[in-house]
């Protein structure tokens, strides 16, 4: 090495000039990158949506076909009704969930799908006619073992009848836990009813071992006790009036705007 | 040692002086990613992308780094470019990025892209050390790509996601081994391969530093 190298003058060029070369590749690649980065993500929530809608293919242009068949709304939880006060392109539900502005505590035996906090608007899409849709995806998210699970769950347009789950975050285990990607496990899903009878908000929604026989079962996950008690959680979490209950209301014969109307100030004065 | 050549240190750390088999560097990563043939394909890929050029960087302004900061003037090189795969990777493989996670960030702390700008970049040319890179990215991807052809084949009965065995979970007939889709696997199988290669190669078995003594009278023990 030569000499001279290890002077203070010598380090400090050295050190100054490597961090200003880095740092000016770095940020080229960052920011050169961004647009295609974010349209990737873009693009994986999309074909989501799209999959648990069985709408999806592979090969298929993603944005397109999102773009016809599929309109975001936004939804205030606690009414069950469409708001305007956010845009359904900008919003992000689990940025929201953060902020104690726009969201809320849950309380401990409320928050079965151990959230924490919720969001008070939450963004859902309707594929088909909006105003009578074939299907409503709904997002999802709760513990499961290891961590957060995150995904979507479609419901059909009499929102009762399920039309597929998928998730698209989680760290359950691989081979026990982690089939809940197996398209045959998720495949059970389809034709599933959520609420026993029409004019409740309780979700019947749940997984059971050995074997589903009533509409309202379906087959928990061998070897994955856990993940499967949390899939029912945050399933009936997001069903029940704490979530979308109101929301599906509306769909739905029987259950009318009046019993939820009657239905979320007394659970208020329980909750508090 | 005599000088080092071109094609020695691109071969030399496949088998002969393999950076995971031999030296057992870089193992955590190796234990992580090779649940996958094709993620433990692109982790190979990255590495060798990362140990090449950090090398051949390093290698170009050896003789102007002080030696008391040396060290961090390469991590801050390795850094650079793993950032920069990280984003190509989420701009154009993102499927993949999504599998691989924190561990191509965690290429950082491998220790053999370190190793080898410390001790072979330091001291030698630009291409001859990035070769050197490529070398010992190949080695590392040569157990990688090995460890994930078993794990994959048998903890999913697939290879590169291509059915070969039909599991139970979607109507087949084979039981996959659900150990060998959790990291510790890895170890069972580097073990192994550790194994082949200082049978087939006697020279690289140590020498025992670690003699115990030998324990014959009851006081001694205590």
């Amino acid at each position: 090495m030569a000499q001279g190298n290890n002077s203070i003058k010598k380090i400090l060029t050295v050190a100054f000039s490597l961090c200003i070369v880095c740092s000016i590749i770095v940020s080229t690649a960052a920011v050169g990158l961004k647009a295609r980065q974010e349209r990737n993500q873009e693009l994986d929530r999309k074909s989501n949506i799209l999959a648990v809608a069985d709408l999806y293919e592979p090969g298929m242009d993603v944005g397109k076909e999102f773009s016809q068949a599929v309109t975001a709304k936004v939804v205030d939880l606690d009414t069950g009704e469409y708001t305007d006060e956010v845009d359904p392109e900008t919003y992000d539900g689990f940025q929201a969930a953060k902020d104690p502005a726009q969201s809320r505590t849950l309380s401990g035996e409320k928050d079965i799908a151990g959230l924490g906090r919720q969001e008070q608007f939450s963004t859902i899409y309707l594929v088909g006619d909006e105003n009578n849709p074939e299907q409503i995806v709904l997002p999802i998210r709760g513990q499961g073992l290891w961590g957060l699970m995150r995904g979507y769950l479609s419901v059909q347009g009499d929102g009762n009848t399920i039309g597929g789950i998928t998730f698209y975050s989680h760290a359950e285990t691989p081979g026990l836990g982690g089939e809940v990607d197996n398209p045959r496990w998720k495949a059970q899903w389809e034709g599933k009813e959520i609420y026993a009878s029409s004019d409740t908000m309780e979700p019947a929604i749940q997984l059971v071992k050995g074997g589903a026989s009533e509409s309202t079962e379906v087959d928990a996950l061998s070897g994955a006790s856990l993940t499967s008690r949390g899939v029912t959680k945050l399933v009936q979490f997001w069903l029940s009036e704490e979530g979308f209950g109101h929301y599906l209301a509306r769909f739905r014969d029987g259950v009318d705007s009046q019993a939820s109307a009657d239905a979320s100030p007394s659970d208020d004065s329980e909750g508090a | 040692m005599s000088a080092p050549t071109p094609k020695g240190v691109i071969l030399t750390p496949i088998f002969k002086n393999n950076p995971i088999a031999l030296q057992i560097l870089g193992i955590c990563s190796a234990l992580a990613v090779t649940s996958s043939l094709s993620v433990s394909l692109v982790m190979s890929l990255a590495v060798i992308f990362v140990t090449a050029f950090s090398s051949m960087f390093v290698s170009l302004i050896r003789n102007h780094i002080p030696s008391s900061i040396r060290i961090i003037v390469q991590m801050t090189i390795i850094a650079s470019l793993v950032i920069v795969v990280d984003q190509i990777l989420k701009a154009f493989a993102y499927e993949m990025s999504k599998q691989l996670s924190v561990f191509v960030g965690l290429i950082i702390t491998n220790c053999i892209v370190m190793g080898r700008a410390e001790g072979f970049a330091m001291t030698n040319t630009p291409t001859l050390s990035f070769l050197d890179g490529v070398g010992n990215g190949l080695g590392y991807g040569f157990i990688l790509m090995t460890v994930g052809f078993f794990r994959e084949l048998f903890g999913s009965g697939s290879l590169f996601g291509v059915t070969i065995l039909e599991t139970v979970q979607n109507g087949g007939w084979y039981v996959p081994n659900g150990l060998l889709l959790l990291p510790p696997s890895a170890f069972f199988i580097i073990g192994l391969i550790i194994w082949v290669l200082r049978s087939l190669n006697p020279e690289q078995v140590e020498d025992n530093e670690f003699v115990m003594k030998e324990n014959t009278q009851p006081k001694e023990a205590v």
